[in-house]
């Protein structure tokens, strides 16, 4: 809020917009479910959704926990960062990982991106929301990275079996939303549905919300694999024959689980400057994630069975 | 675009800076699958250069594949989503896109054109400033256009953009185009849709779409793309009085208590005078609250906490209204009533209705009409399938604050909702109160039904038998008033076949009459109880929704759902009046478990499973239910 000293405050800005669009969402989700969650994957759009979360509820704490479901396989940066922002949010943080998966020994490098996603993540997932009975769980998806999610409701309606059905979606008027489910289901929300890449970091920009330093370039030891730079994080990625690890300047445009995201060569180190070479790259956000190449329209395929 | 390419080379600072103050345009898209739609906000992304390289690759390998155009890139593919849709070749549902230009940023809502997509089409209309209504500039309007205007203009988006597509398969015609336009104007003003541009467009080629057309040089209006960048849609929401409709109340300590919402219209500004809605508390606003420190005023749109002068008692549903112009609260409403679900709806039957941020229940009774969204004729109904549209009268269960929706969108628009499967089913949009609710109250008296039961040793209640047609429910239902009676009490059987004979005369058997049916049966039931006697109803009853709004009428303690459970087969068998037999025979239509549904209640009070139970030994369970649910005692004795 700018204009504080004048009696007529300016037109909201598309920015102002979204910003209360979501706190709106955020605050009737909070208002009409029993138990809510925000999921917190430590990357730039969970870091958004935490800042609405707390201006929603300020001076007051935000009424629900966050939840990470974790791969194991998350960046270490990623994970001092998550600890740090945790403790200084005030906030109860629940951290969930599969077990059984784990047991299995079920990791990216020798299953695959995706049978260890789904393992991992979706799986992972579906047994958190289970264990804690949580009736809506905050994302942080967009509609504008990629096209099955351009279809996809604010408030997303899931079976008792997480399973998400694009024909039976509620209709969604109006900024009115369904929140009522039966014992078992529940709901996906997603706040920043109509946020695109861009106000992400402009937001983060205009609020200076922290982020994880691995979105802005450094020099890192990386290897170049299948067309992508994959970083050497620490010694769980095995090397291949020829394979040796050179310091490259890089940062990371997305940032999943560290051998499945690529890095891009790049010399930005401030937000203005990696917003900059966002803006004038030619690819869409999703290319560095390995994931979405397994096939075409494999999102939508992963939503259906409970991916976020 | 071309400048904002430069700024973001030369100088991000100011293009961020530049970005953040511009405004936002949500606009929709209609017309029919082959009217190019799709192919128009493809054009839309790919020449805003908001198509990434690898978009591109994807998309000339998609249009190879499942393209429409031989080979050539189909910009339709860049929009059309889920796989399901990709293969038949059509939009079925609303889909989202974002772009931006130097001077906007854009959401377009993509919609079906079909019939049966209405409801998709309200969907995205609902949200939106602005319409593109693409036709075939060789068939001009057909009748679909006149329905997408009808609906753009109920549901009241201001502006709309004609786009005259295929203009190249009619040579640049303008003649074709001027007939098309002011065919156009002339129907769009009786449907409410005042502000209308219309432009000459070939959306595969990209004419007038984004660059001005050099094939038609005849025309000299906005390009569609300038006209979305140019339109003023800063609306006239501001100017109106102050609506805060209360969504959270926040209390984290014992010295803060804050009322959070998003401001529907007006201005909120520190130390103005408002009013509460429904309870009609007057106070000022003492803060506007912010993380950033408080502020002085904040205006439409924006989503705030604000703390109050006086300690009033508000909760969520409350609307926080300038004093000046208080908000209104009533019951029953004249409002157009959208329906969007499979199951039709019904009159009589009750629904949820979410109305900004108040949930209620409300009944629709009765329907006045329903329009013929093609003919825009008015025709009379009893009920509304999927897609249709009526006017209704909506009751709800209580007064609510509320604004007519040609006034404020945020207190006037409602959703309806199922209560057993809770599916969106409808979308109410409220047009002005009906006196009535302002004038009739109901009576308050001082003998009311506890003191009524307890001068008879007992307290006023419904014990509500179900089940199928021979199952048994009269039969029980007779035994346990002559128990009662034995035990000198009160109580008096309504029995379905009885009542049809008298106040339900005029019923059939379709699912509407039978909605209606039960409705008069249950508020007759609610006032005998009242009486203070124990009334027993003994109807098929096979919908739970209107059990549920029996159970609501009367009131949760005192109404027993008995499930008088008989198999099919063992009804069928008994056949008492020899109805299965005319049933199956075809001579009696809509017979309940024959070729009409039966719904078994999911959790009822009393379980009568008839083929363990005779129906003296079920008549003696049922009284004895009674008497530990303490009903053959007075209400004040009980604990």
């Amino acid at each position: 809020m700018s204009a504080a000293s004048s009696s007529t405050p300016a037109p909201l800005t598309q920015l102002d917009r979204l910003e209360a669009e979501s706190i709106h969402i955020l605050r009737e989700i909070t208002s009409e479910c029993a138990k809510p969650v925000m999921l917190y994957s430590i990357g730039k759009d969970s870091a958004v959704l935490l800042h609405l979360a707390k201006k929603a509820f300020y001076p007051g704490l935000p009424p629900f926990p966050l939840l990470h479901v974790d791969t194991t396989w998350k960046f270490q940066a990623m994970y001092a960062f998550r600890d740090e922002v945790v403790k200084r949010s005030g906030m109860d943080l629940i951290v969930h990982i599969n077990q059984e998966g784990l047991r299995q020994g079920i990791n990216p490098i020798t299953h695959g991106s995706g049978v260890h996603t789904d393992i991992m993540k979706t799986q992972g997932l579906r047994q958190a929301l289970d264990l804690h009975g949580f009736d809506a769980a905050f994302g942080g998806a967009r509609r504008d990275e990629e096209k099955s999610r351009a279809k996809e409701r604010i408030v997303s309606f899931r079976s008792a079996s997480h399973r998400w059905d694009p024909k039976q979606q509620r209709p969604e008027l109006w900024s009115l939303y369904n929140t009522r489910v039966h014992r078992g289901e529940s709901l996906r929300v997603f706040p920043l549905s109509n946020w695109t890449e861009l106000d992400v970091w402009q937001y983060i920009y205009r609020e200076q919300i922290p982020i994880v330093p691995l979105y802005l370039s450094a020099p890192r030891p990386v290897v170049e694999r299948n067309g992508q730079l994959i970083m050497v994080d620490d010694d769980r990625l095995p090397l291949r024959e020829g394979e040796r690890p050179i310091e490259r300047s890089v940062r990371f445009r997305t940032l999943g689980c560290y051998p499945l995201t690529g890095a891009v060569e790049s010399t930005a180190s401030t937000l203005p400057a990696i917003i900059q070479e966002m803006l004038l790259a030619s690819t869409s956000e999703r290319q560095g994630r390995l994931i979405d190449h397994d096939a075409s329209a494999s999102m939508e395929k992963k939503k259906q069975e409970g991916y976020f | 675009m071309a400048s904002d390419l430069h700024t973001i080379e030369t100088d991000i600072e100011t293009f961020l800076d530049s970005y953040a103050k511009r405004d936002l345009l949500r606009f929709m898209t209609c017309g029919s699958v082959d009217d190019g739609k799709s192919t128009l906000i493809g054009r839309l992304l790919y020449e805003s250069q908001q198509v990434f390289s690898d978009q591109l690759a994807t998309l000339a390998k998609d249009s190879k594949a499942v393209g429409t155009r031989d080979g050539e890139l189909d910009f339709a593919l860049l929009v059309d989503g889920l796989a399901a849709e990709r293969e038949q070749g059509i939009t079925i549902d609303v889909a989202y896109r974002f772009f931006r230009t130097d001077r906007r940023k854009f959401i377009v809502a993509d919609t079906p054109g079909h019939e049966q997509y209405t409801r998709n089409m309200v969907t995205g209309a609902s949200t939106a400033d602005l319409a593109i209504l693409l036709v075939d500039a060789r068939k001009g309007l057909l009748t679909q256009t006149r329905r997408h205007s009808y609906l753009v203009g109920l549901l009241g988006v201001r502006h709309v953009i004609l786009a005259v597509n295929k203009m190249d398969l009619v040579a640049f015609d303008q003649t074709v185009f001027s007939t098309i336009a002011a065919e156009y104007r002339a129907f769009a003003a009786k449907v409410g849709v005042t502000d209308v541009t219309v432009i000459p467009v070939c959306a595969v080629d990209g004419d007038n779409v984004v660059q001005p057309s050099q094939r038609m040089d005849w025309y000299r209006g906005p390009t569609v793309l300038t006209f979305l960048e140019t339109v003023d849609v800063t609306g006239t929401v501001t100017a109106q009085p102050l609506r805060l409709p209360v969504q959270y109340v926040s209390r984290p300590d014992a010295d803060f208590r804050g009322f959070a919402g998003r401001i529907a219209s007006g201005l909120l500004a520190r130390g103005a005078r408002v009013r509460m809605a429904p309870s009609g508390f007057e106070t000022h606003i003492a803060r506007i609250v912010t993380p950033e420190g408080d502020v002085e005023s904040a205006r439409e749109g924006r989503s705030v906490m604000v703390t109050l002068s006086d300690e009033v008692d508000v909760s969520r549903g409350d609307v926080i209204a300038a004093a000046s112009a208080p908000v209104e609260c009533a019951a029953q409403f004249e409002a157009s009533v959208i329906w969007m679900h499979e199951e039709p709806l019904l009159q009589g039957r009750q629904y949820l209705v979410k109305i900004g941020t108040q949930l209620a229940a409300a009944t629709i009774a009765p329907i006045k009409h329903k329009i013929n969204v093609n003919t825009l004729e008015q025709l009379s109904a009893e009920k509304l399938e999927l897609n249709e549209i009526g006017t209704c009268e909506l009751v709800f269960d209580r007064p609510v604050p509320f604004d007519s929706y040609a006034s404020n969108r945020a207190l006037g628009g409602c959703i309806l909702i199922d209560r057993l499967t809770n599916q969106t089913v409808g979308a109410a949009l409220i047009h002005f109160a009906l006196r009535r609710s302002q004038n009739i109250h109901w009576q308050a008296l001082d003998v009311n039904r506890a003191v009524r039961g307890a001068q008879k040793g007992q307290t006023g209640c419904v014990l509500w038998l179900t089940g199928l047609s021979g199952s048994g429910k009269s039969t029980i239902a007779n035994l346990v008033d002559k128990h009662l009676l034995a035990l000198g009490k009160h109580s008096y059987v309504l029995d379905g076949d009885n009542v049809r004979h008298g106040l339900n005369k005029d019923l059939g058997f379709s699912a509407q009459d039978r909605v209606e049916n039960i409705r008069r049966v249950a508020e007759v039931a609610r006032l005998i109880a009242d009486a203070g006697l124990i009334t027993l109803v003994s109807f098929i009853s096979p919908f739970r929704s209107e059990r549920q709004m029996a159970r609501t009428l009367v009131g949760a303690g005192e109404f027993f759902e008995v499930y008088v459970d008989t198999p099919l087969a063992v009804a069928e068998q008994r056949d008492v009046k020899g109805l299965y037999k005319k049933a199956r025979a075809g001579q009696l239509q809509n017979f309940t478990g024959i070729d009409s549904p039966y719904e078994a209640p999911e959790q009822p009070e009393i379980h009568i499973d008839t083929t363990r139970l005779t129906p003296a030994e079920a008549a003696l369970e049922i009284v004895a239910c009674l008497t530990a649910a303490g009903m053959l005692a007075p209400e004040s004795l009980k604990s």
